[in-house]
């Protein structure tokens, strides 16, 4: 017995069309490039991006952005990648944090263009 | 990296004289909230990701600024240039419809390995496209897809009511007119060739790409002519 799962939305009941619309951050965007980038180099596919995605749950899908929930996906599917390890990712967050509140002070120098 | 509208604070009066709303980017949306609101969780993990790649010497920060900006430079003008150029060229038209990937790789476009297929509007037919799962979208023809496209009015409805979909959009087809919906997916996306504007007889390709703009080319929307020239093919 299967039961469709929460991503398989389409024919199901849903709301009025929302047309507001919202310009791409840059963090946002450097997601979509890490994206890009890790796919072309052979480290996952994007198969692998949906797998985690999926896996969120609908939960996720209604209080998390798009953005928000690729860069989860992005970050597990290079850690089984071997791309780094979750000590040192726990190490570098802990790092990124202590920099400073707010995106800009977070960036180092590399935020500017 | 080219200059990022985004790495500014948003006070007004650099330059930008384009910026038509106070607030608004340059295309008139609102910004997200960005360098100066408190840091997230998840721009914490985008820095720390790529700061690590970076220091593995997987990618470089340079990469990372090309891609941006390839991905800045993809606009719906790529697929409007293949749709102008099927309206006006027969024989790439039949190309276009037999294998869409080579068809618009022939103009330049970045198609990489995905398939695309085109789906012809015309008097008996209107198309449209969505991704019920996810979000897949021909995003080297159109650029980004719009915040709709991703979200779960549209991916769940427009399967079973495209017809009230549609007309949510200002598009209200006849009911002779059938509707296709075509379900994307990660390998395999859609492109609709909107049909060509009565009244465009002898019109150069750059003028009828500008009539060509995304919605027509996700099929949620068809192209017009401005008011003046409509006039002018009914006189």
């Amino acid at each position: 017995m299967t039961e469709r799962s929460w991503h398989d939305m389409g024919g199901l009941p849903a709301g009025e069309m929302d047309f507001s619309q919202h310009d791409f951050a840059l963090w946002e965007k450097r997601v979509d490039a890490l994206m890009t980038l890790a796919t072309s180099r052979g480290m996952f596919t994007v198969d692998g991006l949906r797998r985690v995605l999926e896996d969120m749950g609908p939960e996720a899908f209604e209080t998390l952005t798009y953005y928000e929930r690729w860069i989860e996906s992005v970050t597990r599917n290079l850690v089984e990648a071997g791309a780094f390890t979750p000590a040192e990712l726990a190490e570098k967050l802990a790092q990124v944090k202590a920099r400073g509140a707010t995106y800009g002070e977070a960036s180092l120098g590399a935020s500017d263009g | 990296m080219p200059h990022d509208h985004h790495d500014h604070d948003h006070g007004h009066g650099h330059g930008h004289a384009h910026h038509s709303h106070e607030g608004m980017s340059p295309s008139g949306h609102p910004y997200r909230a960005d360098q100066d609101a408190p840091l997230t969780d998840a721009q914490a993990l985008e820095i720390a990701v790529r700061e690590l790649l970076v220091e593995k010497g997987i990618v470089t920060e340079a990469q990372i600024a090309e891609a941006i900006a390839r991905m800045d430079a993809r606009s719906p003008a790529m697929g409007a240039k293949v749709v102008a150029r099927a309206w006006t060229d027969p024989a790439y038209k039949a190309r276009l419809l037999a294998d869409g990937s080579a068809a618009a790789r022939e103009l330049g476009a970045d198609i990489d390995a995905l398939k695309l297929v085109v789906v012809e509007n015309d008097a008996a037919t209107h198309n449209v496209i969505v991704c019920t799962l996810c979000s897949c979208y021909p995003r080297t023809l159109l650029g980004l897809p719009p915040d709709w496209y991703k979200q779960r009015a549209y991916r769940s409805r427009v399967v079973i009511e495209p017809r009230r979909v549609l007309s949510e959009f200002g598009l209200d087809l006849p009911d002779e007119v059938a509707v296709r919906v075509h379900d994307s997916t990660a390998d395999m996306r859609y492109l609709v060739l909107p049909a060509r504007p009565q009244g465009t007889e002898g019109w150069s390709e750059e003028r009828l790409a500008a009539l060509v703009d995304r919605d027509s080319m996700i099929g949620v929307a068809v192209p017009r002519l401005p008011a003046g020239d409509e006039a002018a093919a009914a006189g």
